[in-house]
């Protein structure tokens, strides 16, 4: 039973990890393209049927490319970088509910890596880890162009984190619980918890951009006023885990939002017509992968919508406005529970 | 003032709704998604050509006679005329035996247009006596290489039986106009 356990958890285990992989090359198609369609142009198209192979290629030139370690730089650090941002970018997806579990012959498989009950304190300390991938390598790479990226990153980091922790006591307020699984569980039918938390969301959702450093808030990397920010001296396969594990934060906060706003693997009225749970949960599974994609678009449309902020207006927002607006939310919330008895 | 169309700048505060920003990138994302299902403005090029006006002014053909001998008489004036000093050759005396591969007693050994020179402007057409150059409809292919630009005769000369059409080119009104000219000799006539 154990040895069973263990060779299940495996599976799940790589079996994420490749999705997660996945996505996150094929964002960077989706990306490329998206920003086409936006701005009025084709995109990619020439590898493959509609440029699909694109990712392919752009992987093995990665990999192909010439490896350059600055000779000032100090070189453990520089290698430890972008080793710890794609580290920390793929543990995040172990504590995603993807569906409820599959029951075959009386066993039951949950679809989650892992249900740990301090699911959203794990993201938070992972992410919270990922800052140093970013910090480290612009640090190492000693150069100023990458020092001010890091510094821009750590800082900006820090500032939007307070925010989305406040945004989402008030959620935990609401829910009464911290696992992500459970979380899920109580937003069946119509009760997803954007209905009740919508200043909650507009803050984490913010705060998420600013995490994955996507614009509007690309500032440790805009290439207009510091070439590449942080990874300026990076080159090879270690920008691409730089940039992959942007795509892979990406896509795992697409997951978190929708689990914790948007109902997870839930779908209102599904039930009506499917009863059979295995069906269910693997409708489930499709359903938050709608979700996902969508939030992913969301990302880029984002991106190729709205203008980089000036550092002082970042932090402006973030300390001025972000968290005493999450400090109110959390006294609504909190209103809210005592007048509604919920 | 001129155009009516200056605007006045105010400093003034930004008013509530302006301030809180959502209103202004909600409008946003509601412009960028338009452009999402537009017609695009880019098209598939090697697969797809843009439509082209007739008289399309594109890569040079070097003209030949009914009989298949080359028009240039290497006069020079094509290369005079091209504000991009994009031409140069080198003159040649025709042999005895040769008439019909060279139309005039002294032929271009060597013509080469710089096609990285070249502005497509079409004053060397309008230069030639012979009606020798022509630009054509066709589009230039590009090169990695610069060499690889600059066409020679093997690249500019037509080939006989298979001339390119530049009757789009030849208007009546160019027509007219090169009657008015002064050497009639310009005209197409036959050779002896
Ligand atoms: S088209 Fe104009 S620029 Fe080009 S070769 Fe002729 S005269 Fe020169
Ligand atoms: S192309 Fe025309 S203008 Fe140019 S050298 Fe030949 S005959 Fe003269």
């Amino acid at each position: 039973m154990v040895s069973g356990y263990i060779i299940y958890k495996s599976i799940m285990v790589v079996v994420v990890f490749l999705i997660g992989l996945g996505i996150a090359a094929y964002s960077t198609y989706a990306e490329r393209k998206v920003a086409a369609f936006l701005q009025d142009r084709l995109g990619p198209n020439k590898a493959g049927p509609y440029g699909l192979l694109q990712p392919i290629a752009d992987g093995v030139k990665m990999f192909m490319k010439e490896e350059i370690i600055p000779d000032v730089s100090n070189k453990f650090l520089f290698i430890l970088g972008p080793c710890i941002a794609m580290l920390t970018a793929c543990m995040t997806g172990v504590v995603i509910p993807w569906s409820t579990p599959i029951t075959i012959n009386g066993v039951s498989y949950p679809l989650q890596i892992t249900d740990i009950n301090i699911g959203i304190l794990y993201v938070f300390g992972v992410v919270s880890i990922g800052v140093y991938g970013i910090m480290i390598g612009g640090w190492a790479s000693n150069n100023k162009f990458s020092l001010l990226g890091a510094l821009r990153a750590s800082a900006q980091m820090i500032s939007y984190e307070i925010a989305m922790g406040l945004s989402i006591i008030a959620l935990v307020m609401m829910t009464g619980t911290i696992s992500l699984q459970e979380i899920a569980a109580q937003q069946s039918g119509w009760h997803w918890n954007i209905i009740y938390q919508p200043l909650g969301f507009l803050i984490f959702i913010t705060c998420a951009f600013a995490e994955c450093n996507r614009t509007p808030f690309d500032l440790p990397e805009c290439e207009t006023e510091l070439v590449g920010g942080y990874h300026t001296e990076y080159s090879s396969m270690k920008l691409g885990f730089y940039l992959f594990a942007e795509y892979v934060n990406m896509f795992i906060s697409s997951a978190i939002i929708s689990t914790l706003y948007f109902g997870g693997y839930n779908m209102p009225l599904i039930g009506r017509f499917v009863t059979d749970p295995n069906m269910l949960s693997i409708l489930g599974v499709v359903f938050l992968f709608a979700k996902i994609f969508f939030f992913i678009f969301f990302f880029m449309w984002i991106r190729w919508t709205i203008p980089r902020f000036r550092y002082d207006q970042l932090m402006h927002l973030g300390w001025r406005i972000f968290i005493p607006l999450s400090i109110l939310n959390i006294l609504l919330t909190g209103a809210g529970i005592l007048f509604f008895n919920r | 003032m001129l155009t009516n169309r200056s605007k006045v700048v105010v400093n003034k505060q930004m008013s509530f709704m302006e301030r809180i920003y959502l209103p202004a990138v909600v409008g946003g994302l509601m412009t960028t998604i338009k452009h999402l299902f537009r017609k695009k403005t880019t098209i598939d090029y090697p697969k797809e050509k843009r439509e082209i006006s007739e008289n399309y002014r594109g890569q040079h053909i070097l003209k030949v006679d009914e009989n298949g001998a080359e028009r240039c008489t290497a006069c020079g004036l094509c290369a005079v005329s091209c504000p991009a000093e994009a031409i140069s050759m080198t003159a040649a005396e025709r042999k005895k035996g040769e008439e019909l591969k060279y139309r005039e007693e002294k032929y271009a050994a060597v013509y080469e247009i710089n096609m990285l020179r070249c502005i497509f402007c079409g004053l060397c057409e309008e230069a030639c006596p012979k009606e020798a150059i022509f630009l054509t409809d066709r589009l230039v292919p590009v090169s990695g290489e610069r060499d690889a630009m600059i066409y020679g005769k093997d690249k500019l000369t037509e080939k006989h039986y298979n001339e390119v059409d530049i009757s789009k080119r030849q208007t009546p009104a160019v027509l007219a106009f090169k009657q008015n000219k002064q050497y009639q000799h310009n005209q197409l006539k036959q050779t002896r």
